[in-house]
């Protein structure tokens, strides 16, 4: 995908003015309430137009204020994904699935009932009114009926917002394998980094109706890390546990990682927090954490007032982080050692 | 005490023939003012509303009076029905543009009020799924706004059986033609004698009236049993 933007439009006191070229597949929207976010995805879909500027998709003119274009939604074919479903409640899940399919082009048709179906696992839900489906169940039909009317573009506008945090995490892998399996170009839209490093490659930061940041999402986590009050997230991924003394054995990294837990499902990730991990220059002698990884820096960056340490710790990545102070007392490095210590609780399963 | 005329049914299936005509010529005008008012900007739109809402607050004589000077001969569309040979003043047709009018505020407010509850989104959802407008306006915002289309039609159903003022000026009151139910009981009511008539055409408003009641309930459970399958 191909998306060129040069867009102004003011409401009120508020002002959006933003401009940029994207090429990737995967673009993110990162920003908090009130930044602009869902302006912009209206004026992509064409359902408000800029006060100025132009609006290039794959080369294509889809708005310039110069030219005289305005392309109206039904003949962009991008979609959106919305925070809630916002199904039609007169049709079933079926009328809902078809709506735009019936009214794409046979020419534009690739993907069809079936496949997304099987990959949203709605097969048994056809039939059924959409007023008696789960929070869950009915965003994954708001999911099928987007990528059903084969759109070139699809825009998720918050898309997980509204659900809470375990359904959250189980609608993320059909959202990203439906997009995947069929080759969709989609633009994810988010206020959570989480997300956004889990959705999105390159990510664009909006503030105040303004593009702030340009980065990949795991750069964008890295430079927030001194901000953030969570640091920087580790995401991983274990493999089944073995039970050890109350605790639960993971392997990991070559060697196992020991958790407070047993996982709720085999798929999930752990979140590990940059400031739950204490670094140790040798081994040490005694202590009350039940993870002692010995690992291999890879590279330190700055982030404010704080060291970032990206570790490598038998073939999978840490980021740790320690006051600028402690980097320089620990000597740390690119190529040196060091010792991680991790509590068994410091660990959380996401969703 | 008199009996049942041939001049009361008529008086009777003459309010009822009002009413649905008026009903049904009205519905396609009312969707139509309550979808610009809900869903577009335009100039002139507060004078839309104003005029769409004006019979509501004027006294049915006067939108009667007025409606007369428009149709009578002499009025600039009167003349013009004339000369190609429609009449309307003094006939049933005038009967049904003064329902028409009189109730079309009400119609317009019921479907208004159907399609505000209409999520945006839908609409939007709708569009970007690659509908036109005309086709989000037929699959989307008519369904949706069905329980405020039947509301407002049985408003403006019985809002016609009780018209008087307006249908009395620019219908006249001829016994088999423009009488309707009220208009026979405004003649009964005033002739010594005929109470019982005059009281037995109100039953029948009254069972009239009972019946769009029961007929828009059962409609709207029946919808409202269609939107959980």
């Amino acid at each position: 995908m191909k998306l060129a933007v040069e867009v102004v439009k003011s409401f009120g006191v508020f002002r959006l003015a933003a401009a940029f070229s994207s090429a990737g597949d995967r673009l993110g929207i990162f920003g908090e309430s009130g930044s602009g976010k869902s302006t912009l995805v209206n004026l992509l879909a064409g359902t408000m137009p800029p006060d100025e500027g132009a609006i290039f998709l794959d080369d294509e003119c889809l708005f310039s204020r110069e030219k005289g274009i305005n392309v109206p939604p039904e003949k962009r074919r991008i979609a959106i994904v919305f925070q809630h479903p916002h199904l039609f409640p007169h049709l079933s899940v079926r009328g809902n699935l078809l709506y735009g399919y019936k009214r794409c082009a046979p020419e534009n048709r690739r993907i069809d009932l079936e496949s997304v179906a099987g990959i949203l696992k709605l097969e048994g839900l056809l039939e059924r009114g959409v007023n008696n489906l789960s929070g869950g169940e009915k965003q994954r039909v708001a999911i099928g009926r987007a990528i059903l009317s084969n759109p070139r573009l699809l825009l998720m506008d918050e898309p997980l917002s509204a659900l809470d945090d375990e359904l959250k995490f189980q609608i993320i892998p059909y959202l990203k394998g439906v997009c995947e399996e069929f080759g969709i170009p989609f633009i994810f839209i988010s206020h959570s980094m989480t997300e956004m490093r889990l959705m999105a490659e390159r990510v664009i930061v909006f503030e105040k109706g303004r593009i702030v940041q340009q980065a990949t999402a795991d750069q964008l986590a890295r430079l927030r890390m001194p901000t953030s009050q969570v640091g920087y997230i580790n995401l991983l991924k274990l493999g089944p546990p073995r039970q050890v003394d109350g605790l639960y054995a993971y392997s990991w990294g070559g060697g196992e990682l020991l958790l407070s837990f047993p996982v709720r499902r085999p798929d999930s990730l752990i979140e590990l927090s940059s400031k739950d991990i204490i670094l140790f220059k040798r081994h040490p002698e005694a202590i009350s954490s039940r993870n002692l990884l010995r690992c291999r820096v890879v590279a330190t960056f700055e982030a404010g007032n704080r060291t970032g340490v990206e570790m490598d710790c038998g073939g999978e990545r840490l980021i740790a982080e320690v006051a600028r102070q402690a980097a320089v007392e620990l000597e740390i490095c690119a190529g040196g050692e060091l010792f991680a210590a991790i509590k068994a609780s410091a660990f959380r399963e996401l969703g | 005490m008199h009996s049942i005329s041939p001049a009361d049914f008529a008086a009777i299936l003459l309010s009822l023939k009002v009413g649905v005509t008026a009903t049904i010529l009205s519905l396609p005008f009312g969707f139509a003012a309550a979808y610009l008012l809900t869903f577009k900007e335009f100039r002139g739109r507060v004078v839309l509303d104003g005029v769409v809402n004006l019979p509501l607050v004027l006294p049915p004589v006067v939108v009667g009076y007025l409606l007369l000077l428009l149709l009578g001969q002499n009025g600039w569309l009167g003349a013009l029905l004339n000369a190609v040979g429609v009449r309307i003043v003094f006939t049933w047709r005038a009967a049904v543009l003064a329902s028409a009018v009189v109730g079309f505020p009400l119609l317009v407010r019921s479907i208004r009020i159907g399609m505000e509850g209409i999520d945006d989104k839908l609409i939007q959802a709708s569009r970007t799924l690659g509908a036109h407008w005309y086709d989000t306006l037929v699959t989307i915002i008519l369904p949706l706004s069905f329980k405020g289309i039947v509301a407002g039609s049985s408003l403006m159903f019985a809002r016609s059986l009780g018209e008087f003022g307006a249908t009395i000026i620019v219908a006249g009151n001829i016994p088999g033609v423009t009488r309707t139910i009220p208009l026979a009981i405004y003649d009964y009511a005033g002739a010594p004698g005929e109470e019982a008539m005059a009281l037995f055409l109100c039953l029948v408003s009254v069972v009239i009236s009972l019946a769009v009641l029961v007929l828009h309930e059962s409609l709207a459970m029946r919808l409202a049993r269609r939107r959980e399958p």
